[in-house]
C-alpha cells in the first residue's frame, strides 16, 4: 500500500480482498496444470480431484463478491479504492471461469480414455494449458508487484495461443478426414482447445484489469490471432501436402 | 535504536549469504512481506519479488498452507516449529517445473525475526518416475505384439488348420519368426541392464578395434551376402590397441552394421571406416574413430536426436518388419558412454547416413 487510509482498518480489508483473489488464483493455477496432465496421462482420478476442488474456487469468487458489496456500502470508496475493487471483483470473474474450463477439460478424460486414442494429442493440448498457465502465472505476479509491463507482455502473448489453436484445429480435422473412428476423441479434443484459447483471453482481459488499476489507461486494440473461425478445407489438404 | 541498528546489520550479513547460495531462497518478514530474495529467487519469481505479500507470491493451495502454518508457528512460540513443506509448481520460461518447497522460522539467536524459504528443483525426479513408467509399458507393448500372434496360430493349428500340411508350415515359419523378435528383444534388454550396471566401471583391457571391426564383418557375412551391399571396410588404425570391451564394442560394430544393412540398403554400399586422430576437441589425448557410412534414403533431421532413445522408432512397421527390437542405438550409446567415448549421428535426406563411434585411445 503506498498511501494509508485515515481508517486503518479500511486498509486492512482491502488487503482481506486482494489475498483473496491470489489465493483463488493459486487454486485456479493448479485446475489447469492438474486438468492438463490428467488430460496427458489419462488419469481419471486426478481429474475427479480437479473437478471436486472447482467448487472451492466457486465458494471463493462468492466470498470475494460479497466482501466487495460490504465494502462498496459501508466504505463508499472513491477514485483509486473504487477503481481496485471493481477490477479486483472482474478478476474474480475471470477467474472463476477459468475455473470452469478447466474442470471442463477435467471432465473429458474419462470419455476420452474410452475412446480411440489420438497419439500426441494430449501431450499437444498441455502445451497449449502450459501457455496459458504461463499467461496466468505471469499475470497474478504482475497484479501483485504492480507490474504493468510484464501484465503488457502477457496481453502480447496471447496470439501465441490463438496461432497454437488453429494449428491444433487444423489437426485434430486431418485426424478425422483420414479415420471417422478417431471422431469422438478429436471433437473432444476440440472442444478442450478452443476452451483453452477462450481461456487466454480471459487472463488477456485480467491483464488488461491490471494495466486498467496501475495506470488508469485502457490498452489500444488487442491484435488478434486468425480466428479458428476462418479455418476452411483448403488450408486443412494444404497442411497435409 | 541500537536494537534497530544490529537488526540492519544481521540483515545485511543474511542478504551477502544468500547470495552465495545457488537455489533460490526468500526471507519473509513479520508483516508477511518478502524481505529478501536471492539471486536465485529474483530470476525464478521476477525482478519485482521485493516487497510483494508472501501469501500473493506462493497463492497456491499446498505453499499457501504451508507458509499460514509457518506464520501461525512464527507468532506462537509454542506452536509446532516446522519445516513447514509443499510442491510448488511454476512455469519457467520453457518448462514445467516442480519445486519442493520448505519453509523454516529463524531461530532468535539470528539476530531477525522471519520465515526463510528454500526451494528445490526436484522435476528430474518426477521425470525419472515418468521415464521408468512409459519403459515398463513400452516393454509390455513390445511383447504382446509377438505373443499375441503365437497364442494365435497356436489356436490356429489346434483347431481349422491340424491337418492342413502346407499352412502349418507357413505358421511355423511366422511363430519362429514372432519367437526370434521376442528373444531378440529379452536379450537385448538383458545386454542394456549389463550395460547400465557397470557404465561406471571403464574397461582396462586392451583390444584391437581393426581386429572387432574384422569379427563382426565375418560374424555378419551371411546377411551381408543376401543382401546384395558391398561393404568396404578401410582400416587406418594400423593395429594400435585401445582400452575396451570387446564383446561390447563388437555388439556397437554389429548393431551399427546390421541397421545400416535393414534401413540404408538401398545405397548399396556400406562403407566403415577406422583411423586414429591425435586430437580432438572436447576429448583428453589422441582418439579412435570408427565411422559406418550408408547411402540408403537417410534419416529426417527431426528424429537424429531421439534415436538413441529406448524403442523410438521412425518407422515402426518398417522397424519391426526388419526385425528391430528399438533398443540397438540406446545400447550403442551406453557402451559407448562406458568408454567414455563420443556417438553421433550425421544425415542427409536422400543421401545416407554416417553413424559415428569416437573412443579414447588412452
Amino acid at each position: 500500500m503506498p498511501s494509508r487510509h485515515t481508517v486503518s482498518s479500511f486498509d486492512g480489508d482491502l488487503q482481506q480482498i486482494e489475498d483473496a483473489l491470489h489465493a483463488m488464483g493459486g487454486r485456479v493455477e493448479q485446475a489447469l496444470t492438474r486438468a492438463a496432465r490428467a488430460l496427458e496421462h489419462r488419469d481419471e482420478d486426478l481429474a475427479l480431484e480437479v473437478i471436486e476442488a472447482d467448487r472451492v474456487i466457486d465458494a471463493m469468487e462468492e466470498a470475494i463478491n460479497q466482501n466487495v458489496v460490504r465494502l462498496l456500502a459501508l466504505r463508499q470508496p472513491k477514485a483509486q479504492d473504487l477503481r481496485l475493487i471493481i477490477a479486483v471483483m472482474k478478476m474474480a470473474d475471470n477467474l472463476e471461469r477459468l475455473g470452469d474450463y478447466s474442470k471442463n477439460m477435467a471432465k473429458r478424460v474419462a470419455p476420452l480414455s474410452a475412446a480411440q486414442q489420438i497419439p500426441g494429442a494430449g501431450a499437444a493440448i498441455r502445451r497449449q494449458s502450459k501457455q496459458v498457465g504461463q499467461m496466468l502465472q505471469d499475470m497474478l505476479d504482475a497484479h501483485a508487484m504492480h507490474d504493468v509491463a510484464r501484465a503488457m507482455d502477457v496481453i502480447e502473448r496471447d496470439i501465441e495461443v490463438d496461432e497454437m489453436t488453429n494449428a491444433l484445429f487444423r489437426e485434430f480435422i486431418t485426424h478425422m478426414m483420414e479415420d471417422p473412428r478417431s471422431i469422438t476423441s478429436c471433437l473432444h479434443y476440440i472442444f478442450i482447445a478452443k476452451n483453452v484459447e477462450r481461456m487466454g483471453d480471459l487472463v488477456t482481459s485480467a491483464a488488461e484489469q491490471v494495466v486498467f488499476l496501475n495506470t488508469g489507461a485502457k490498452t489500444g486494440e488487442r491484435i488478434k490471432g486468425r480466428s479458428t473461425a476462418e479455418i476452411n478445407l483448403a488450408d486443412v489438404r494444404e497442411g497435409q501436402e | 535504536m541500537a536494537n534497530t541498528r544490529k537488526q540492519a546489520s544481521a540483515l545485511t550479513q543474511f542478504e551477502a549469504f544468500l547470495e552465495t547460495l545457488p537455489e533460490p531462497f526468500l526471507l519473509i518478514n513479520p508483516s508477511r512481506r518478502v524481505e529478501l530474495a536471492n539471486t536465485a529467487a529474483r530470476e525464478l519469481f521476477g525482478a519485482g519479488v521485493h516487497g510483494m505479500p508472501a501469501l500473493a507470491l506462493l497463492r497456491q493451495p499446498e505453499p499457501a498452507a504451508a507458509l499460514e502454518s509457518a506464520f501461525f508457528a512464527l507468532e506462537q512460540a509454542a506452536a509446532p516449529q516446522g519445516p513447514f513443506e509443499a510442491r510448488l509448481e511454476s512455469f519457467g520460461t520453457s518448462l514445467e517445473t516442480t519445486y519442493a518447497m520448505s519453509a523454516q522460522i529463524l531461530r532468535p539467536e539470528a539476530g531477525l525475526r522471519g520465515i526463510v524459504i528454500s526451494f528445490r528443483d526436484i522435476s528430474h525426479i518426477e521425470e525419472a518416475e515418468q521415464q521408468r513408467r512409459d519403459f515398463v509399458a513400452n516393454v509390455s507393448h513390445e511383447l504382446r505384439s509377438p505373443l499375441t500372434a503365437l497364442v494365435g496360430f497356436i489356436e490356429t493349428l489346434q483347431g481349422p488348420a491340424r491337418d492342413d500340411a502346407a499352412a502349418r508350415e507357413h505358421f511355423l515359419r511366422i511363430m519362429e519368426r514372432e519367437a526370434g523378435r521376442m528373444t531378440r528383444l529379452v536379450g537385448d534388454l538383458l545386454q542394456l541392464s549389463k550395460v547400465e550396471s557397470n557404465e561406471k566401471v571403464r574397461p582396462r583391457s586392451l583390444i584391437s578395434v581393426s581386429e572387432v571391426v574384422r569379427a563382426t564383418l565375418a560374424a555378419l557375412r551371411p546377411q551381408i551376402e543376401v543382401s546384395s551391399v558391398t561393404v568396404h571396410f578401410e582400416d587406418g588404425s594400423t593395429g594400435a590397441m585401445i582400452p575396451g570391451d570387446r564383446d561390447q564394442l563388437i555388439q556397437v560394430c554389429m548393431n551399427l552394421v546390421e541397421n545400416a544393412l535393414k534401413y540404408g540398403a538401398s545405397g548399396k554400399r556400406i562403407d566403415i571406416e577406422l583411423c586414429r586422430q591425435e586430437e580432438k576437441p572436447g576429448m583428453p589425448g589422441p582418439v579412435m574413430r570408427l565411422s559406418v557410412t550408408d547411402f540408403g534414403e537417410g534419416i529426417d533431421a527431426l528424429h537424429i536426436p531421439r534415436l538413441t532413445e529406448r524403442f523410438y522408432r521412425i518407422d515402426n512397421h518398417r522397424s519391426r518388419e526388419a526385425g528391430g527390437t528399438g533398443l540397438g542405438l540406446a545400447i550403442v550409446k551406453h557402451i559407448v558412454n562406458r568408454h567414455r567415448g563420443r556417438f553421433n549421428i550425421r544425415s542427409k535426406k536422400g543421401e545416407g547416413s554416417t553413424f559415428t563411434v569416437v573412443l579414447p585411445a588412452q
